[in-house]
């Protein structure tokens, strides 16, 4: 136990300070974190969707939830059922054979569904365009709120997107 | 190279590792099967390819083989009207969903096989539209087709219930269906269906110039973009007949192995989660966040996706990858080291933990032969392949590599298989640092150059990934850059299968942590 306890303390606090949203908002952590609240009342809660990416979207994903960008401590948390999701996050250029799975996981949230493109497939298709086999970007699906386009898109990129996605909710929300 | 028994006439391609093409007839179809495999052989990979022209040329149905002293490529052309193949599935069990995934594409069947239901197909097209033939044009889309029910193996008897997962995953990965029968909290079965994530990635090959394969083969499964970019591009340069400069394929290898590490690292953090052990992976992603930021840094690019390129790389050749650059890296591997060591030993002697990976998702050795396991899973399973040691190119052959080896076969075994080759990589890593040759790291590619056939082969953090290509001249008269046909090889194919074995007998909430020892690609084999 010793030494699991010291090689956190050696390693320290290594979440970094948060970014700002785009577009020209100026938020610090409690601001952000007020904003979440105040728009959804609650945390921000994400079900990921990976409609046929390559994984390289996913890989920065899961960079997001590491201890440098400190996701939990803004209130922002990846559930298991789309049922406890607030926001969608979805990858790839949407295969046909998971264009279902995407719909009904999509059906199943609680309004006001937010939903969130990655990267360049996410967007249009990317480098596999469409086909007989891939729709061509998430829009062609479900509604999309934002964007986040790059391949695959830096964990900072999409923390900015998801901060982002939320302000932009806020106006599109009944409140 | 030969087979026992066969008279076949084999050439060889021009590529870094040796390996021969040749023609067969049906008959030694099977025949150079059975020989491979009594000879201690694998099969690597199985694809068609369609080689009408007009009135001439056939579907042809090929196949890689690993041999100890190198690798032979198999071409079996259908003559007539045959659209008909002899079925090895019962000599290498794992080449009945590639023969199944051949049928969905082509239209060419694997005769007498027990199991053709469709694989990739889900209904998302036509049956009777075939997407790698010819005359089908690559725009075809067909919208607003519902997908079909999969027919799955059911197990019956008292107290048998099924459980259904996916494609919708609980976490952030891949999409893939698991059908589990169990008994209590038991598994008695399981069975997979993958095909989620086809994206038509053979057929956009045929749309792209050969010079710029590279980076649809970069994006077939993210987490190995280098390695995938790298065999595509050994394979595009056998067929070119392009040699590359030193500098080049060490700063290639260099990649490789830093990919390697990224996997494994955030992996055995994985691992530790899985368990219930979340300083794991706070720790280990801490370390690979690091790791991708130097990769970004001094490469360009976090997952360093494009910087492989036809000809050598496409890295800076001066600062930020400069002597001070390369220090740099070497001080990285030295911290990593320290930090790997570290955890380690509280992996080691965390009880919780080794209680839940000791014996967890076996695979015995014998099984593991006999069921085609590779790449590092079978490194912790009594086999000892791994393509930088037994075909050593520069800068391996330089400076020599020593694999990892274990044969408990379970969660434990593969945990420190990923552990020993992280070190070994960072070792590795260090010395192609500080040896790093002088001098040009690309050559351009001629403006023509020849068409023919070309392959690659590259040890990847997962196992061995394999690239068939095939090149002919271009619409607007270029010689040699038009890619004919290009089949990339995942070696996910072979162990999702073993996955399949690996859990009988297990309890289904260990089913996370035994499939995460593994991380089994969806996007590579689904294509
Ligand atoms: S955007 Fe790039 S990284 Fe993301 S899924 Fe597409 S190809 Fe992969």
């Amino acid at each position: 136990m010793w030494k699991i306890l010291r090689q956190i303390a050696r390693n320290g606090i290594r979440t970094e300070p948060a970014p700002q949203a785009d577009p020209d908002f100026q938020s610090e952590t409690q601001r952000i974190h007020q904003d979440i609240l105040d728009i959804l009342g609650q945390a921000l809660t994400i079900r990921e969707v990976d409609a046929g990416s390559c994984n390289g979207c996913e890989l920065e994903i899961h960079a997001v939830n590491n201890p440098y960008y400190n996701l939990e401590g803004f209130g922002i948390k990846f559930v298991a059922s789309p049922r406890h999701a607030d926001m969608l996050l979805v990858t790839g250029p949407v295969s046909r054979n998971m264009a279902m799975a995407l719909k009904r996981t999509y059906d199943a949230m609680p309004a006001p569904k937010l939903v969130v493109a990655i990267g360049d497939c996410g967007r249009d298709g990317g480098i596999f365009g469409e086909s007989y086999a891939c729709l061509g970007g998430v829009a062609k699906v479900i509604p999309v709120d934002l964007t986040i386009p790059g391949c695959p898109p830096e964990p900072i990129e999409i923390l900015k997107g998801i901060l982002t996605a939320v302000r932009y909710g806020q106006k599109k929300s009944p409140r | 190279m030969h087979l026992p028994g066969l008279k076949l006439d084999l050439k060889g391609l021009p590529a870094p590792i040796p390996l021969s093409r040749g023609m067969v007839d049906a008959a030694d179809w099977s025949a150079a099967a059975l020989a491979v495999a009594e000879c201690g052989g694998r099969l690597v990979a199985l694809w068609g390819s369609d080689r009408r022209q007009g009135e001439t040329g056939n579907f042809v149905i090929s196949a890689a083989y690993a041999m100890q002293d190198g690798m032979i490529w198999l071409d079996l052309p259908l003559t007539g009207a045959q659209s008909g193949y002899p079925d090895i599935s019962g000599i290498f069990s794992f080449a009945g969903r590639m023969q199944r995934a051949t049928a969905d594409l082509l239209g060419i069947h694997a005769e007498n096989a027990a199991d053709t239901r469709p694989w990739l197909n889900h209904g998302a097209w036509p049956v009777e539209h075939f997407p790698l033939r010819r005359e089908v044009n690559g725009a075809a889309c067909f919208d607003g087709r519902s997908l079909k029910d999969y027919p799955f193996v059911r197990v019956e008897g008292d107290g048998v219930h099924e459980i259904a997962v996916g494609p919708v995953h609980a976490g952030i990965i891949e999409p893939g269906h698991f059908r589990f029968s169990v008994v209590g909290e038991k598994v008695l079965r399981l069975e997979e269906r993958l095909g989620y994530k086809h994206k038509g990635i053979e057929k956009r090959f045929e749309q792209l110039p050969a010079s710029e394969g590279h980076r649809l083969a970069g994006r077939v499964s993210g987490d190995s973009t280098v390695a995938y970019a790298w065999a595509y591009c050994m394979a595009l340069e056998s067929a070119w007949n392009l040699q590359i400069p030193a500098r080049a394929s060490w700063l290639r290898a260099l990649m490789l192995e830093r990919e390697r590490v990224a996997n494994h690292l955030g992996d055995l953090g994985a691992l530790g989660n899985d368990a219930a052990f979340s300083f794991g992976l706070a720790q280990f992603m801490c370390l690979k966040e690091d790791w991708l930021r130097l990769n970004k840094e001094l490469f360009g690019h976090r997952f360093m996706m494009d910087k492989i390129i036809p000809g050598g790389v496409d890295v800076p050749l001066d600062a930020p990858l400069d002597a001070p650059g390369l220090a740099r890296l070497v001080a990285q591997c030295e911290l990593v080291e320290r930090e790997v060591h570290q955890l380690r030993s509280i992996y080691d002697n965390h009880a919780g933990l080794q209680d839940r990976f000791i014996t967890t998702g076996r695979v015995v050795p014998e099984l593991a032969k006999q069921l085609g396991l590779t790449g590092f899973a079978a490194r912790a399973s009594g086999i000892s392949h791994d393509l930088r040691v037994d075909f050593p190119i520069s800068p391996y052959r330089e400076l020599g590599v020593k694999a990892a080896f274990h044969r408990s076969g379970d969660v434990a075994a593969r945990a420190k298989v990923r552990f020993e080759e992280i070190l070994e990589s960072l070792r590795l890593i260090r010395r192609m640092a500080s040896g790093l040759p002088d001098g040009e790291q690309r050559v351009n590619p001629d403006k023509e150059m020849p068409a023919g056939f070309g392959a690659g082969r590259i040890e990847g953090w997962r196992g061995e990934i394999f690239v068939a290509l095939e090149i002919g001249a271009s619409d607007q008269g270029e010689q040699g850059n038009r890619i004919l046909r290009c089949h990339c090889h995942d070696p996910s194919w072979q162990n999702w299968p073993v996955l399949e074995y690996a859990v009988i007998g297990n309890i289904v909430p260990d089913f996370p942590l035994i499939n995460k020892s593994f991380n089994l690609s969806y996007s590579g084999p689904d294509l």
